[in-house]
């Protein structure tokens, strides 16, 4: 159990038999009065925010989260299906579950599952994937346009800024966090 | 976490608060930290420190030398409240504290009006106080030109609530109401001064005499921000045990054990008619210094030790 006193930002309750995470916090407390947790969470499997205010006394369950590793094995019809490479345990999330993961993921890749219980209710992908572009303007050398950067668009069909240099076949290394070109990838 | 530069001005802010009162003919007392036991609040839970407990303000200890015939004291000392911590809380903090014998609590507010008009003009390059000794809050301005706002309670529910505040009272939500409703809007051209709270939320303030209904308290807030509390001092021993009671049972009503504070029930009748406020001394050198959370205003916050 948690008490109102453990509550922070990125803290994950279960309220109501469903997993939240606080996304903001504000302790208030007036004089001589009571303290109050002012929390803004999000439900983890519908992602419906809302607000609340506790008091000291309310308590929380954990909720019963649990992560593990899998693999990507393929997409058909709005259906990802991964297993777990250990146990061959397949499942799968819907394309709405996974959001803007889905830039990100290609096959084989081995990503963190999210379970709640025995449903998978997210991923986490690793922090930098290198991903093929397959759709890049040439770099015409001597080019004094003064542009530090051109548009590309990867194998998942994401678009992002990168440096000039960067040519259509080429990997390039991406954080998965911000979306963001970090560098060109030999191999 | 400050500089050196912000240690040196919250050394300078404390020495002005010094000179302020050793000019008015008060004695600085250092009573302990760690006492057998508290005055009991129901929403304050303090630190065990062995067999005792480390106060969560300097009232017992300081309304015991009234009662040996102390007729103004101040105290600046650090006070120890479990679970506190957010941009305006931290488990320990440095209070300011003072007591005058034969005043009431408008005494007080007049004499806070006094005290932080002194030590904006005293101390010199706060980041928070305008050359026209305005306290800057964003894009905002409030004037500290005496006098300020006193606005009483009910008023203050009735202008930036929904609700009174004796129904709120009712309904447990008078604490929420205020801290959503009704603190944001309050101190922001002036500082306000809220008073005359239901007499349950003043345990240790006098009843009015015209109104029984409310304790003779008040609430400083300087741009939305709560700085002091001050108090007409309840001096009658068997209203005072009455209400210690009532807080005793709300603290055991949470499961947790208070004591009651005799030695300072069998004085009580010795202090004569007082006045006696608590100012957050962390709060009002974030608001001098212009910013938003104590940590930046204080040597150290709790995560950073």
């Amino acid at each position: 159990m948690y008490t109102a006193s453990d509550l922070r930002k990125g803290l994950k309750i279960q309220i109501d038999g469903e997993p939240y995470i606080v996304t903001e916090f504000d302790f208030s407390k007036p004089g001589k009065g009571q303290a109050l947790y002012r929390t803004k969470m999000r439900n983890m499997i519908t992602g419906v925010q809302f607000t609340q205010t506790y008091r000291s006394n309310d308590k929380f369950d954990r909720p019963n989260l649990e992560e593990r590793t899998m693999q990507f094995l393929y997409a058909q019809d709005n259906e990802y299906h991964f297993m777990d490479t250990s146990s061959y345990e397949q499942i799968f999330l819907t394309g709405e579950q996974l959001g803007d993961n889905l830039n990100f993921l290609i096959d084989n890749m081995e990503v963190e599952v999210l379970f709640f219980g025995d449903r998978p209710i997210d991923i986490t992908l690793p922090t930098f994937v290198n991903l093929e572009v397959t759709v890049a303007d040439p770099w015409a050398k001597g080019d004094t346009s003064g542009s530090d950067t051109k548009p590309v668009t990867v194998q998942t069909g994401f678009q992002l800024q990168v440096p000039p240099f960067v040519e259509q076949g080429d990997k390039i290394q991406i954080d998965t966090r911000t979306g963001t070109y970090i560098t060109r990838v030999k191999e | 976490m400050l500089s050196p530069k912000g240690l040196r001005q919250r050394s300078d802010l404390l020495q002005a608060i010094r000179s302020f009162f050793l000019e008015r003919d008060y004695i600085e007392v250092d009573t302990p930290l760690r006492l057998p036991v508290l005055i009991p609040e129901a929403h304050l839970i303090p630190f065990a420190s062995e067999d005792c407990l480390l106060h969560t303000s300097p009232e017992l200890c300081m309304k015991r030398l009234l009662a040996r015939g102390c007729d103004r004291i101040f105290q600046i000392c650090h006070c120890f409240r479990k679970e506190e911590r957010g941009r305006l809380h931290q488990t320990e903090f440095a209070m300011l504290e003072w007591y005058h014998k034969g005043w009431d609590y408008f005494d007080l507010m007049r004499q806070c009006e006094e005290l932080i008009g002194t030590l904006t003009r005293m101390v010199s390059g706060f980041a928070g106080i305008a050359d026209d000794n305005r306290l800057c809050r964003g894009d905002r301005r409030v004037t500290l030109t005496p006098p300020w706002e006193r606005l009483p309670v009910a008023e203050a529910f009735r202008r930036h609530a929904g609700i009174s505040a004796a129904e709120a009272l009712r309904a447990g939500s008078f604490d929420e109401v205020l801290v959503t409703g009704v603190e944001p809007n309050l101190g922001w051209d002036r500082p306000t001064f809220l008073y005359d709270y239901p007499v349950e939320l003043g345990s240790l303030a006098r009843r009015n005499q015209q109104n029984p209904a409310v304790a003779e308290r008040f609430e400083l807030y300087i741009a939305g921000v709560e700085v002091a509390n001050g108090f007409s001092e309840l001096i009658d021993p068997l209203e005072q045990r009455q209400r210690f009671l009532r807080e005793i049972e709300a603290v055991q009503r949470a499961g947790r054990t208070a004591g009651m504070p005799e030695k300072l029930l069998a004085e009580l009748d010795l202090i004569g008619e007082t006045a006696g406020i608590a100012l957050g001394l962390d709060r009002l050198c974030m608001l001098l210094m212009g910013q938003t959370d104590i940590a930046l205003a204080t040597p150290f916050i709790f995560e950073e030790l």
